[in-house]
């Protein structure tokens, strides 16, 4: 339940709780048949009602059966802006959202005479990435140029990689939540580059002009090609999904979507289900979430399929496609005439990158625990999938259960306690693991004095609250609040016998064979000693003496 | 004024024909040793610091020279393309005379006016390249190589001429106006760096830097008597310099004596953070290794094994030319060396795979002259146009001509059979020169297959003009070092045209080539490669 909630940026649609696809290996593909494209309409349907012709309905349930009989193949190039404190070729500061053209110089604007110097951090990140993903790194790369003209490209050329990318044919692994089917997938990495990102339009809303701003002209990315092994939207968002908190454990890039850190453009063909060759791909752009990710390209599938099986696959044309939030649709942006020459070359103002074996080694024993690795050991805890699922997403959640158990937390408890009523508050107040108040220690101090009878699970979550808005320490707040559980029998003995002598109508009616009358006087009991009373023992107490002088 | 004023030396015998005695070499003998000749004899720059410091001139003084001279001469030759403001630099003159006043330390090259080529960047002044596309740009920046300049109290008297972006070899390709050749007004000066050889042929400037990406330092110093140094590729930074083939360029020294380049590079080498091709080598000091000429031995260059490159003086080389680099060698021969004919099979690879890289490059360098951030924008509606405009009305043609030749160079289904073969030759050129190199410590060729010839002559024979550069493009192609330096003279003009002797060393070999050319320089006698023009700058 609470991994929906705090799986961030896929927005759950009723849909999706149904496993949507079959899964099996034959002779090393991946196969799969589509199913329940009938719910999925539905629930377009229902969030576009103005917009959905009815004669689609019936359209989807035969498109449903016809699906069935095709496969999509779907690919991925995902972009993703590094967080370096400089640009990738010159020493201007990058910021997010800030004023138009304050963050540039004569290199990163492409002025006469300006050279480009690479900035080491992002070789450092490229080969962090290019590890995590299981690739081979080439010890020599280098960069070319990519040629083209546009008023957001300063120089004429993207200074990017070609021909030897810094790292190739890798792999990336990930667990597909529950509540869209669960099962692990391997998808492959064809190749990660480096390259440096454009500056942006901006385009007049009435008038006929655009403006450039060169702030982000310059900015690290990397850029990570998938192999095309997808089948499924959902299966695409997951794949960015994974790779978001890849870079985001690593700490190279904020992968943040609607800033634009962590960009995918997917590629979409179909074929009949068995054959080898793939169909004609379309490109999709503007997907600004993982959820227009996998919206995008299964309305991308049935609108092949479609035109597949109405015999008119001529109309699926190489083009690429811009997903309509709005419409919940694509449509085209450009066809393309061929393919468009770039004229590489390399990059002459640069010297090869080199890498040594030393460096390298280097970096791989420094990476951090990566979210494959985690959920893998959180599995072998003893965790159930969508514990290790909610656990591992976030990096800091992680951080922080491991922080709480490494300090010799119950496991069990200590993710019941993040998963259930922190991550409630967390949800509630808006906030992040890294902003509560209440630190690991005291989640661990909290959970030993309940296991450990100093204050009761009831108090517990009462002053977890508290921990959690405030801080503070779990001593304290227990002694400042005369919270210690009362377990001195005698102190306990006089309370029941309170309760007793002020309610003798209920006392006979337990004597006389009501006895389920022992719970109200529980409370009583417990009412009177402000919920202090340790239960166990005020039960036993309460019963011997309900029972004494009978 | 220039009569009451000694150093510039040069300025006072100006009126001293280029050809003095027979064309017959003089070598000095041990007996012969000219023992009043010294360092300073040989180098503006040491002299105006000597002046200087000893207060005999004052770089106020100094200056006025220069602006006097360069005023006179500047309607004929037409070397610049801005001078800078004259009470501008006569302040900064001033500034070094209070420093001295005031006993003051100076930079080794406090008074030295500078002319800069236009393609390399000046802060706060036109930087142009010889572009329409640059009409009244001013860069934020000084160049790398001006900076340290300026930093060692040198002053920037102008910017130079140059063939478009550096593409030409006349200067005839620039889009403001034609430099001349001090030696006969209806010759060209040579290119691309043609206004910075002319500015120190005639006296304009003390030195001046260029840019040499296939010979654009050395043909112009040879057409115009001066000595030009192309550094060894990232040797001296390429920051500020608007790229044309950023594989192949560097920027370069161009002065009236070895010395004086010797100096010049010293101050502009070194790595700079700015440039990641420039080199981390260590700078020597180049002047360490001159010995003034009162202190030569007979045979001061002993044992030095010379390299006579024999593709250079085959066909196709001026007659003239062939027997001044002849008797170049036999000079040499006579200072000691070794004098052989190597053959480098792949010379004549080079020139066609030079125009395939430098075009390519050039055609992708040349790509951010779009019209959209600066330079001159056509007015237009449409972003199409807009590029189309401003590049067809601010390109001339020699540019637009190998923006085109680059593209289709780099177009898909050309690049293997032109960028990557290109590219294969400058290996097998590269190697080539290394053997050469390794069994020679120098080697000779022309600067030029001849003297500076007629403006116009080539003009509408840009394979005639290509072909000019096959002595100097192979030298880029491996980024190897050259100096060029004055050493006879051809038939033309009034008084003769001059001729350079190339010599190319190993890489990072500048010191041994500075060596070599400082003894030759004085030891050639006979000589005299002022072009006579009278003080008030009118041919003689």
């Amino acid at each position: 339940m609470m991994a929906s909630t705090l799986f961030r940026t896929i927005q759950i649609h009723p849909f999706l709780l149904y496993p949507t696809t079959l899964f099996r290996r034959r002779n090393g593909a991946l196969y799969c048949t589509m199913k329940s494209t009938q719910t999925q309409t539905a629930t377009q349907e229902k969030q576009q009602p103005s917009k959905v012709k009815v004669s689609q309905h019936t359209q989807s349930k035969t498109l449903d059966k016809i699906k069935r009989d095709y496969e999509a193949v779907i690919g991925i190039e995902t972009h993703v802006q590094l967080s370096t404190l400089t640009k990738a070729f010159c020493s201007c500061p990058y910021n997010y959202g800030s004023q138009p053209n304050t963050s540039i110089c004569p290199i990163c604007m492409g002025l006469p005479g300006a050279l480009p110097v690479l900035n080491s951090k992002v070789i450092e990140f490229a080969v962090k990435l290019g590890l995590a993903l299981n690739c081979k790194l080439s010890l020599n790369s280098k960069f070319d140029r990519k040629q083209y003209f546009y008023p957001d490209l300063p120089k004429g050329y993207q200074i990017s990689q070609f021909d030897i990318p810094i790292a190739t044919g890798g792999y990336i692994d990930l667990d597909l939540p529950l509540e869209f089917g669960g099962g692990h997938r391997k998808f492959g990495i064809t190749r990660v580059h480096m390259e440096e990102d454009a500056g942006k339009l901006l385009h007049s809303g009435n008038e006929d002009y655009s403006q450039v701003d060169l702030n982000r002209a310059g900015v690290p990315l990397l850029e990570i090609v998938s192999e095309p092994d997808m089948r499924t939207g959902i299966e695409a968002a997951e794949y960015a999904a994974e790779l978001q908190r890849v870079v985001r454990y690593l700490g190279i890039s904020n992968g943040n979507m609607q800033e634009g850190s962590l960009r995918c453009d997917v590629n979409v063909s179909i074929r009949p289900v068995g054959q080898l060759e793939f169909g004609t791909k379309v490109e999709i752009k503007n997907l600004n979430s993982f959820s227009s990710i996998n919206r995008a390209i299964d309305f991308e599938i049935s609108r092949q399929v479609l035109f597949h099986s109405q015999g008119q696959s001529d109309q699926i044309v190489q083009e690429t496609r811009l997903w309509e939030e709005g419409a919940q649709k694509t449509v085209t942006m450009r066809k393309k005439e061929g393919l468009s020459d770039y004229r590489y070359f390399p990059e002459p103002d640069l010297p090869e990158v080199i890498l040594s074996q030393v460096f390298v080694d280097s970096i791989h024993n420094s990476l951090p625990e990566l979210p494959e690795m985690k959920r893998r050991r959180y599995e072998k805890m003893g965790l159930s999938m969508q514990d290790v699922l909610f656990l591992a997403n976030d990096m800091n959640v992680a951080e922080y259960f491991d922080a709480t158990i490494s300090s010799g937390a119950d496991i069990k408890l200590a993710a019941n306690w993040i998963m259930g009523d922190i991550a409630a508050y967390m949800k509630n107040e808006k906030l992040s693991i890294n902003e509560i108040k209440l630190t690991p220690q005291e989640l661990v101090e909290l959970i030993a004095s309940i296991k450990g009878g100093t204050i009761s699970g009831k108090i517990g979550k009462e002053i977890l609250f508290e921990l959690l808005a405030k801080g503070g320490t779990v001593k304290g707040l227990i002694e400042e609040k005369d919270l210690v559980q009362i377990a001195d029998p005698i102190e306990i003995g006089k309370m029941v016998d309170k309760v007793l002598s002020e309610n003798p109508k209920q006392l006979g009616q337990y004597r006389g064979g009501k006895t389920k009358l022992q719970g109200f006087f529980a409370g009583q009991v417990m009412k009177l000693s402000k919920g202090k009373a340790n239960p166990g023992l005020l039960n036993k107490i309460l019963l011997e003496k309900l029972n004494a002088e009978s | 004024m220039l009569s009451t004023i000694q150093p510039p030396r040069c300025l006072s015998r100006i009126a001293v024909r280029g050809r003095t005695k027979s064309r017959s070499l003089h070598i000095l003998s041990s007996a012969q040793s000219v023992t009043s000749a010294s360092l300073i004899d040989h180098s503006q720059i040491l002299s105006i610091r000597d002046s200087l410091l000893s207060r005999h001139l004052s770089a106020v003084q100094l200056t006025h020279s220069y602006l006097d001279r360069l005023k006179q001469t500047e309607p004929q030759i037409k070397s610049f393309l801005h001078v800078s403001d004259p009470d501008k630099v006569l302040k900064q003159a001033h500034e070094i005379d209070e420093k001295i006043k005031r006993n003051e330390e100076v930079g080794p090259l406090a008074g030295v006016l500078v002319a800069v080529k236009d393609n390399i960047c000046t802060a706060d002044m036109p930087s142009t390249g010889g572009s329409r596309i640059l009409e009244g740009y001013r860069p934020p920046f000084d160049a790398t190589a001006v900076k340290r300049l300026k930093n060692l109290g040198a002053i920037v008297v102008g910017k130079t001429n140059l063939d478009e972006f550096g593409m030409g070899s006349t200067t005839e390709a620039s889009a403001f106006k034609v430099t001349a050749n001090p030696w006969d007004l209806s010759r060209v000066p040579g290119g691309s760096s043609g206004g910075s050889a002319a500015a120190v042929s005639a006296r304009q400037c003390v030195v001046s830097l260029g840019s040499d990406t296939g010979g654009s330092v050395r043909q112009p110093a040879s057409f115009c008597g001066v000595v030009g140094l192309k550094p060894t590729y990232g040797r001296v930074s390429r920051f500020g310099l608007m790229a044309y083939a950023s594989s192949l360029d560097v920027i370069g020294c161009l002065g009236s004596s070895v010395a004086d380049t010797g100096i010049l590079l010293h101050a502009i080498s070194g790595h700079d953070t700015l440039d990641a091709t420039s080199s981390k080598r260590e700078v020597p000091d180049f002047t360490s290794q001159f010995t003034s000429a009162s202190s030569l031995e007979s045979r001061p260059l002993e044992g030095l094994r010379v390299g006579l490159i024999r593709e250079t003086v085959d066909g196709g080389v001026d007659s003239g030319v062939k027997s001044a680099i002849q008797s170049a060698a036999a000079h040499l021969e006579q200072l000691g060396c070794i004098l052989k004919e190597v053959s480098l099979p792949s010379f004549s690879l080079g020139l066609p795979a030079y125009y395939i890289l430098a075009s390519s490059e050039s055609s992708s360098n040349l790509s951010r002259y779009d019209g959209v951030r600066y330079g001159s924008q056509a007015s237009s509606d449409e972003l199409n146009s807009l590029y189309k405009e401003s590049r067809a009305k601010g390109f001339g043609p020699e540019v637009k001509m190998r923006i085109l030749m680059g593209t289709y160079a780099l177009s898909a289904g050309y690049y293997d059979a032109y960028y990557k073969r290109a590219q294969q030759v400058r290996t097998i050129i590269r190697k080539s020169f290394k053997a050469a190199l390794d069994e020679n410590d120098i080697l000779i060729s022309p600067a030029a297959p001849s003297a500076a010839y007629k403006i116009g002559e080539k003009k509408n024979d840009p394979l005639a003009m290509y072909a000019g550069d096959i002595m100097t493009v192979n030298v880029n192609m491996a980024g190897l070092p050259a100096l060029v330096l004055p050493c006879g003279f051809v038939e033309g003009g009034a008084v003769g045209l001059p001729v350079g002797l190339q010599i190319i060393g190993a890489a990072f070999d500048e010191e041994k080539l500075l060596k070599v050319g400082h003894i030759f320089e004085q030891t050639l006698q006979g000589y005299n490669f002022v072009p006579p023009l009278d003080a008030d700058g009118v041919f003689a």
